[in-house]
């Protein structure tokens, strides 16, 4: 069974069809990567799984039950974590409180504890900073804050929506490479991207998406070897 | 000196009540980002019940409420106090329910014209007949008018005395605690943290599990007693009650706004800040200048700050987007 599996998603804005009937699923250990250009879909499927928009219609199914129609916070509670375009982190909070939000939706002190311990391990530029009002952290110790938060929630299914986005490329490398550790561990991951090719380089498998419709899947490897991501996407000529 | 004294107690008791009034707004502005215009009209309510519990239970009591020399003990006065915020609490609950929920998705301007529907609707009950009725009435006084300390102290050539009323010191004792225990949940609480999370972002604050409706609610609730609070605490400084629809009633929750603009709305220190500062502006002002401008006096205060820090005192900068 898969872990997450979507069928057939419609969603609008309005008048506006920001995506056209897209499918995709997840399967428990994998890191599975959505690439895109600007304005494809790729944000707009992620919010749509974790509730904070309504699909139109379609299927979204957790672990085996429908998720489309529940509030984002049941969602949370299932498992399913998303981190935000632009990392979401609360500004006027101090790093400590935030990553104290991570675990909003559990009660049990000593393993929360223990998975603190271990996201600082992750990201020790953010234990540095526990103290300091999370606004005035750099973009890069932002997007690091913003996973180990998410960590602390124990995902099942790690969503996480461009983290390279903004960041100079020492810091993606970084990124990249914790979010290797964390699906090592056997968290399984959703990574959406516009860096295409670091994408490529860390995912399983990948779906390309182009103006609210999946146009290509396949093995991570392959896509990044066909000459039309290429072209698209990687920069070749 | 004498009149800087006495002047100085009745700013800190009135800015107790700004303060007070002034958080309900911040807290509201700061999660749901609109002005909930029918606050001030809960300050009323809570003000009205106050005075209908204390012409019930007094006489059970077999005190006359018409009779200022026979003051109740001092726990009838808080038994009315917690029950006019338990059902202030309640009503703000509902009308958050029945009037904003629908429309949290909708543009603010909706929201803002439905808060003002809001409140004329509660004054006008309220004014009803079989409510609370449209004639002003005498609040019972429901603590002992004991001066708690005199001092003889020098006023232009001779002495005046500077009287310390036991009303004036329970107004700002019951606010200092009440904002006390508001401080400590707000900032030392995981719902605290909630809500601080949401009003910065409430799709993101959704990502973390924290359930959005229910910390409204509750912010909901936390204001609208807090408000009641202000409202009996007024009546018990002031017993000639107005009708609910009074303009009196008006501009105290105006100047509560402006309390909680000028100390930075959406910030839960800076309503308590505004709050003071507003009460002493307004009280210095009409001693040493003038009274016929104390309200003058705060709105022109308004107007500066507005031009030289429009994000008020403790308000930060519009937020970066990153």
């Amino acid at each position: 069974m898969s872990l997450l599996s979507v069928n057939d998603l419609w969603v609008s804005y309005g008048a506006i069809q920001a995506l056209r009937g897209i499918s995709l699923r997840v399967e428990p250990g994998e890191i599975v990567t959505l690439i895109g250009g600007n304005g494809a879909g790729k944000s707009t499927t992620l919010r749509t799984i974790s509730g904070l928009l309504q699909p139109r219609s379609g299927e979204i199914q957790f672990q085996g039950q429908a998720i489309q129609g529940r509030a984002p916070h049941h969602i949370v509670t299932s498992g399913l974590i998303q981190v935000p375009e632009g990392r979401g982190i609360f500004a006027n909070l101090t790093v400590d409180e935030n990553l104290q939000l991570g675990a909003f939706t559990r009660s049990d002190r000593v393993a929360i504890r223990k998975d603190r311990e271990r996201a600082l391990e992750l990201f020790p530029r953010v234990r540095e900073r526990l103290k300091q009002l999370a606004g005035t952290l750099s973009g890069g110790e932002q997007q690091m804050l913003a996973i180990a938060r998410a960590l602390l929630a124990r995902p099942k299914l790690l969503m996480l929506d461009e983290p390279s986005l903004g960041l100079a490329p020492q810091i993606v490398q970084t990124i990249f490479q914790v979010i290797r550790e964390i699906n090592r561990e056997g968290t399984t991951i959703l990574l959406v991207e516009q860096n295409a090719s670091m994408a490529l380089q860390v995912a399983h498998r990948a779906y390309v998406i182009e103006v609210g419709e999946m146009i290509m899947d396949g093995p991570a490897a392959e896509l990044a070897a066909s000459d039309e991501v290429r072209k698209a996407y990687l920069g070749a000529h | 000196m004498a009149d800087f004294a006495q002047t100085l107690m009745t700013a800190l008791a009135i800015g107790s009540l700004y303060a007070l009034i002034a958080l309900g707004y911040t807290m509201v502005y700061g999660i749901l980002k609109f002005i909930n215009f029918a606050h001030s009209d809960i300050v009323v309510l809570g003000a009205w019940v106050s005075y209908t519990l204390a012409n019930k239970i007094l006489p059970m009591l077999g005190l006359n409420p018409h009779n200022p020399e026979t003051a109740p003990p001092l726990w009838v006065g808080a038994l009315i106090l917690l029950s006019a915020m338990v059902a202030c609490g309640l009503l703000g609950f509902a009308i958050e329910r029945l009037a904003y929920k629908p429309l949290r998705r909708a543009p603010r301007l909706n929201v803002l014209i439905t808060a003002i529907g809001v409140s004329l609707l509660l004054q006008n009950i309220g004014q009803l007949n079989y409510v609370f009725g449209a004639s002003p009435q005498k609040m019972p006084a429901l603590m002992p008018n004991i001066d708690l300390l005199r001092l003889s102290l020098p006023s232009g050539d001779g002495y005046r005395d500077v009287v310390i009323g036991l009303v004036d010191v329970m107004i700002f004792a019951t606010s200092a605690v009440l904002m006390l225990v508001l401080e400590y949940l707000v900032f030392r609480t995981k719902l605290g943290t909630a809500m601080r999370a949401v009003s910065f972002s409430t799709d993101n604050a959704s990502l973390m599990g924290i359930p959005v409706d229910r910390v409204v609610s509750f912010t909901f609730v936390l204001g609208s007693s807090l408000a009641a609070a202000a409202g009996f605490l007024y009546v018990m400084k002031y017993p000639g009650l107005n009708q609910p629809a009074h303009s009196i009633w008006v501009l105290l929750g105006l100047k509560a706004f402006v309390a909680a603009v000028i100390g930075g709305i959406g910030n839960v220190r800076g309503a308590v800040l505004g709050g003071f500062v507003i009460a002493f502006v307004e009280q210095f002002g009409a001693f040493y200048i003038s009274s016929n401008y104390r309200d003058v006096y705060v709105f022109a205060l308004l107007i500066i700050i507005l031009l030289v820090r429009p994000t008020g005192l403790l308000g930060s900068p519009v937020r970066e987007k990153v």
